[in-house]
């Protein structure tokens, strides 16, 4: 559906996209760094480390309960951490100051947010907007850019993820794989540098997963960072650079694919991945 | 049976009971909109994180929604002047006097429907707005707004049709509205069941009149592509028989 035009296109989505030569290519694009996070008594995430390099795609798996959505929200600046760091392209972000650093106020967390996409398990998409407007809306809000330069972009984008025919279309009138493919068009138009994807295929019926996942692979070959939570094994087998096991709010294992499925070295991974297949 | 057709007739095209039904469609709009405002502004108070403001919202409802409001109109026009010597001179008519005191009374009832349309709407709404890199400011107004002013037209229609009859109330502080034209042609000629009539068919013409406007609204509020020609009032008006 895909393949004639990149879905990431440097003349689409604006020329932010140089990098200055030296923050590129050094160390990790994407870092947590020891990220505690406790609800109430509850400690969800005991000290989660891991980098993903530039180009890198990070399949995430783990049981439901060791924390992963909340780690990928911590990664997006939407929740505050209650101990170590996110760091992008070497920069500590989120917060301010050293030491006891205190969280950034909502605006300039906005700020930050922008170099980052979010895909979410529901799509949550906005239900007063077509697609169109959905994609439109981070252009115009965020990015300041006029109605007309934005529903260019917007639209643009959704036919290079297939939906060039249902731009006028509310969510309501989407199919689940339509509406998370806009989803993934909402966050792509904003040029991230990294995208977070919080299992975008769980919500969806069987038949509509390979859409998704089509355009999840496509963005994957094109060079996109990509931090994937996802179940679907044959998806991480098949795209994924690293595979990561989270349990229990720690990383268990981390590997390539053939490393981590041929021979896990732990314990949890191995009994995880006799329950899933 | 004694009813004068013509006397009816009279009293339904006189001057004075236009006159009177404007007044009352100007205070409910006014008022109304008002309160709409101030319900929105004690619904996000209350809401906050601020334990201060969280505060002064429930106090605000508690008293206003507690003391009743014929008791509020009275105070606002006779004892606020007696409290505050600068609202003794003309300017404060009894309009402005009947329009605070409404739009302060229905602040009220509508922070706590503009609050039922804030915790209607999913989380993850917000979530992926702030993802997307909006500002608080940003999230409110694009996708927070529309998604409240739908969920929250239904119960403002009502709002605002009790308000069209809860302005009869200012009679009571002599502004001139149909209720008080009723009451004073009925002083003069002893006609009750005529100008009752009348009257009634007045209020019965504008709610119709607001009934249609909600419809439109609604409509407006479909968020759905199929909706294209339907936008029109007067198609919402032919819709409004078949609902």
């Amino acid at each position: 559906m895909t393949d004639h035009k990149p879905l990431l296109d440097p003349a689409l989505l604006g020329t932010e996209v140089v990098e200055p030569a030296s923050t590129a290519g050094s160390g990790p694009l994407l870092e947590a760094v020891d990220i505690r996070k406790r609800y109430g008594r509850n400690e969800v995430l005991r000290g989660v480390s891991f980098g993903v390099e530039r180009g890198d795609v990070k399949a995430v798996l783990g049981p439901s309960g060791s924390g992963k959505s909340t780690m990928l929200r911590c990664l997006a600046l939407l929740e505050p951490i209650d101990g170590g760091e996110v760091r992008l392209e070497g920069r500590t972000v989120g917060v301010r100051g050293s030491g006891r650093p205190a969280r950034l106020p909502e605006r300039e967390l906005a700020h930050q947010r922008r170099d980052i996409g979010m895909v979410f398990q529901k799509f949550n998409l906005f239900p007063h907007l077509t697609a169109l407007g959905n994609v439109m809306l981070g252009l115009t809000e965020v990015r300041g850019r006029s109605k007309e330069d934005a529903a260019q972009i917007a639209g643009d984008m959704l036919e290079r993820v297939g939906l060039g025919a249902r731009t006028r279309f509310y969510p309501s009138e989407l199919s689940g794989g339509q509406q998370q493919r806009v989803a993934i068009a909402r966050a792509l138009v904003m040029n991230p540098k990294v995208m977070l994807f919080d299992e975008p295929t769980s919500a969806l019926d069987p038949e509509l997963v390979g859409e998704v996942l089509a355009v999840m692979e496509e963005l994957a070959r094109e060079g996109m960072t990509m931090v994937v939570v996802t179940h679907e094994i044959g998806f991480a087998k098949r795209v994924a650079s690293r595979v990561i096991m989270m349990d229990e709010g720690e990383i268990v294992e981390d590997g390539t694919p053939t490393e981590f499925f041929g021979s896990p070295r732990h314990e949890r991974t191995r009994r995880f991945l006799e329950a899933v297949h | 049976m004694n009813f004068d057709g013509a006397v009816f007739w009279q009293a339904l095209t006189s001057d004075t009971f236009r006159q009177g039904a404007i007044t009352a469609i100007a205070l409910t709009v006014v008022a109304q909109l008002t309160a709409v405002v101030i319900g929105l502004v004690l619904a996000v108070m209350r809401g906050s994180g601020n334990r201060v403001l969280r505060g002064i919202s429930w106090t605000y409802v508690w008293i206003f929604r507690a003391i009743p409001t014929l008791v509020q109109l009275l105070f606002v026009w006779n004892a606020l002047p007696q409290l505050f010597p600068a609202l003794r001179e003309d300017w404060f008519s009894s309009f402005l006097a009947a329009w605070l005191a409404l739009s302060i009374n229905e602040g009220a009832y509508m922070a706590e429907i503009v609050r039922s349309g804030l915790l209607a709407i999913d989380e993850g709404q917000q979530l992926a707005a702030r993802a997307l890199g909006m500002t608080p400011w940003s999230v409110f107004r694009r996708v927070v707004i529309p998604q409240v002013v739908r969920v929250i037209i239904p119960p403002t229609a009502n709002e605002f049709i009790t308000m069209l009859k809860i302005t009869s109330l200012a009679s009571a502080i002599s502004l001139q509205e149909l209720l008080t034209y009723t009451q004073q042609s009925i002083s003069i000629t002893f006609r009750f069941a005529e100008y009752y009539a009348a009257a009634a068919i007045y209020y019965l013409v504008i709610v119709s009149v607001f009934m249609a406007f909600q419809a439109w609204l609604e409509r407006r509020f479909l968020w759905s592509s199929q909706r294209g020609g339907e936008r029109r009032l007067v198609t919402a008006l032919r819709g409004m028989g078949a609902r």
